[in-house]
């Protein structure tokens, strides 16, 4: 019986009914028309524009009003130098935040990482080499602890990174004694460990490799999180982890990978710290899980997850900084940054509401 | 590590064991935090001199500086445990006075060390660094050294929090005096009109901050060649950034603290001159204090001439300079903390 409506309806009948159907693919119709709806798509297709456009105007507003003083090549790379850190620790930030976390222990996790690294070389006397490593793997396994409580306990992000945060600082302080290493003494024992602070001179422009490590790995984020399928697999867990694991993702090993992630590039943050500031400061940088959020935020990624792109971290890192050297230089007080920061992020987030209703 | 954590034991141990030795006389100390090495020697002359005294001592401290909530709960607990004196280094010096009155209503006699309260009285005393004199030094011997060139130098100053604390204040207005530059309102920086002084900008007291500030104000004028900063690791930090541009020989760098990574900087030229504080000796006055104002009721009287008991300053450079006092990083290296 079916045999036979098979071959009286054979597969050819199949493809003439496709051929006779509509040829176009299935696309949603956009009855909306006008500048707002075309700008609110643009802005949906690329996440990264919005800031990228604030950036390039506040880098021509301030050059219009301080000209070379701060449209110099010498100015222009040292608000990279001055983001560096922030911009590193946001790369870490940002992945967590797509899965719809959040990290709040990433700037506890750079300053032990460091300490390690300075530590294992001057107190145990290892090769620079080792103790680099070995500060790698404590902020990887920092991570770890990270993505274990949220992927298999269950608990929330803000509370397990809550705790971690003050955790990791702890054992820093009292690991660290708080006693600083000077610049001078790892400069002549341990001059790797300041590798991230050697200079590139292009023209007057200064590139230290804890910028170029910063561009590179933004880059390779950003590749790897639109071209792989881990990548595609960390926006899916954070836009609904229900259909992402309906739809054979493993959820938790995502998780946890992308909080050991965060721990591994944070613990580079330390390495890159130590070659700015020279010396291994136990009490420097804690307030890097707050920048870097704003950083995050400012970036246009979503703090619910599953939006944005970690380019625009980068260009929300350079935002900030632009402002602050911006500002100073005109002679403002410093709170007049912080307040205009303030504004930015607010704004941040209500074009990010604005920008999600196009799918609405 | 092993024997650190053994260390550690045995302090414990001890700490467990002299209440029974000596409970009939307890005293507080507490401090912004217990991590920074200035509070841990605090701690340590407190509680070297309490032992001598006979005196049971607990120490409280903030979670991190600014930490108001635990030093007021700390107050009370000092109270609830019938202390007879506490030696307190505030936080907040405006927040912390009722809860200071309360104790001085109970007859307890509480000396702020390092950080006088505002109003200074809501003390019975306090215990400490002259830091506008402090300040002054290293301006007078900033001053000298540069010599005729004093006259058109371009000063950086690094200073400590946008909220102008009262230590970061009387430093830097002290520096500028000292350097001979006509102060605005001495309550304040920032409101000088001498050209000389290319900018002031915040650090937070870490290398990082002074870095950061040191670049901000390069940015506004390269050929700075005075810096002074509120601290060694700031100075530690504004060296970096001069470093980076290649200055880092031809610019002279001042700090106030006298810890030891400090002292060896001064050693090895990286900053000019610092001028010494000593906290292990604030502790141990104060306990004195206490002891005396617990045998005989007499309260400890301030320097004269000052509003405070003055516990020394001591410039540490080894490029001493006709007119200012100073003394070699060998005599610093033996007396500084951390």
């Amino acid at each position: 019986m079916t045999s036979d409506t098979k071959t009286a309806n054979g597969p050819a009948d199949y493809e003439s009914a496709l051929t006779s159907g509509p040829q176009a693919v299935a696309a949603f119709d956009d009855h909306r028309h006008g500048w707002g709806q075309k700008i609110q798509h643009t802005l949906h297709q690329t996440p990264s524009l919005v800031p990228l456009i604030v950036l390039v105007l506040s880098v021509i507003v301030f050059g219009l009003l301080l000209g070379t003083k701060f449209f110099s090549p010498f100015a222009l790379t040292l608000i990279l130098q001055q983001v560096q850190i922030v911009g590193i620790v946001a790369a870490a930030q940002s992945v967590v935040i797509l899965t719809a976390g959040i990290d709040l222990s990433v700037g506890a996790i750079m300053v032990l990482s460091s300490v390690v690294m300075g530590q294992f070389t001057f107190r145990y006397g290892l090769p620079a080499e080792l103790a680099i490593g070995a500060g790698l793997i404590c902020g990887t396994l920092c991570g770890y602890l990270n993505g274990f409580l949220v992927a298999f306990v269950k608990l929330p992000p803000f509370i397990v990174t809550l705790g971690m945060w003050q955790i990791v600082l702890a054992t820093n302080f009292l690991y660290s004694a708080n006693e600083t290493i000077r610049s001078q003494d790892i400069a002549e024992h341990a001059p790797l460990l300041q590798f991230f602070g050697s200079k590139v001179n292009v023209g007057g422009a200064i590139f230290t490799y804890g910028v170029i490590f910063m561009v590179v790995l933004v880059l390779v984020l950003a590749y790897a999180l639109r071209q792989t399928a881990w990548g595609r697999h960390v926006y899916a867990v954070g836009d609904d982890p229900e259909a992402a694991k309906l739809s054979g993702v493993q959820v938790k090993k995502v998780l946890i990978s992308v909080y050991m992630l965060s721990g591994l590039i944070c613990a580079f943050a330390g390495w890159a710290m130590i070659g700015r500031i020279g010396s291994v400061s136990p009490t420097t940088g804690q307030l890097a899980n707050i920048e870097s959020i704003t950083a995050v935020v400012i970036g246009g990624i979503s703090l619910f997850g599953g939006r944005g792109s970690v380019l625009g971290t980068l260009f929300g890192a350079l935002i900030v900084g632009v402002f602050t050297l911006g500002l100073r230089l005109l002679g403002a007080d410093a709170q007049w940054t912080y307040l205009l920061i303030g504004l930015l992020i607010i704004a941040a987030v209500a074009v990010d509401q604005w920008i999600r209703k196009v799918s609405v | 590590m092993i024997r650190k954590l053994l260390a550690t034991g045995s302090v414990l141990a001890a700490m467990a064991a002299t209440p029974a030795v000596a409970a009939d006389m307890s005293a507080c100390l507490i401090t912004k935090t217990d991590t920074n090495p200035f509070f841990v020697k605090m701690k340590e002359g407190a509680t070297a001199k309490a032992e001598e005294l006979g005196i049971e001592l607990k120490s409280f401290a903030g979670k991190v500086d600014g930490d108001h909530e635990t030093q007021v709960a700390a107050i009370e607990t000092c109270i609830a445990d019938g202390a007879k004196g506490i030696l307190l280094t505030a936080s907040d010096t405006s927040s912390i006075v009722p809860a200071v009155k309360q104790a001085r209503d109970k007859g307890i006699l509480v000396i702020a060390l390092d950080t006088p309260l505002s109003p200074v009285d809501a003390a019975d005393a306090t215990f400490a660094t002259d830091n506008f004199k402090a300040g002054e030094l290293i301006g007078q011997w900033a001053a000298a050294t540069l010599g005729d060139q004093a006259a058109d130098a371009k000063i950086a100053m690094l200073d400590l929090a946008i909220s102008q604390p009262t230590v970061g204040v009387l430093r830097d207005q002290g520096f500028l005096q000292g350097f001979g530059i006509e102060l605005g309102d001495p309550n304040k920086w920032g409101d000088e009109t001498d050209p000389r002084v290319v900018g002031h900008d915040v650090t937070q007291g870490n290398e990082e901050g002074g870095r950061r500030a040191m670049e901000n104000l390069l940015a506004q004028d390269p050929m700075i060649n005075v810096v002074y900063t509120i601290n060694e690791p700031a100075a530690a930090g504004a060296y970096e950034a001069l470093k980076g541009i290649g200055r880092e020989n031809d610019v002279l760098i001042v700090s106030v603290d006298g810890g030891c990574p400090g002292v060896q900087n001064v050693k090895d030229g990286v900053i000019g001159a610092t001028s010494q504080q000593y906290p292990l000796l604030m502790a141990s006055k104060g306990i004195e204090a206490i002891k005396a104002w617990a045998d005989t009721g007499e309260k400890p009287e301030p320097t004269p001439g000052k509003d405070f008991f003055d516990t020394g300053v001591a410039l540490v450079t080894d490029k001493p300079v006709d007119g200012v006092e100073s003394i070699d990083t060998a005599e610093g290296t033996d007396l500084c903390w951390g």
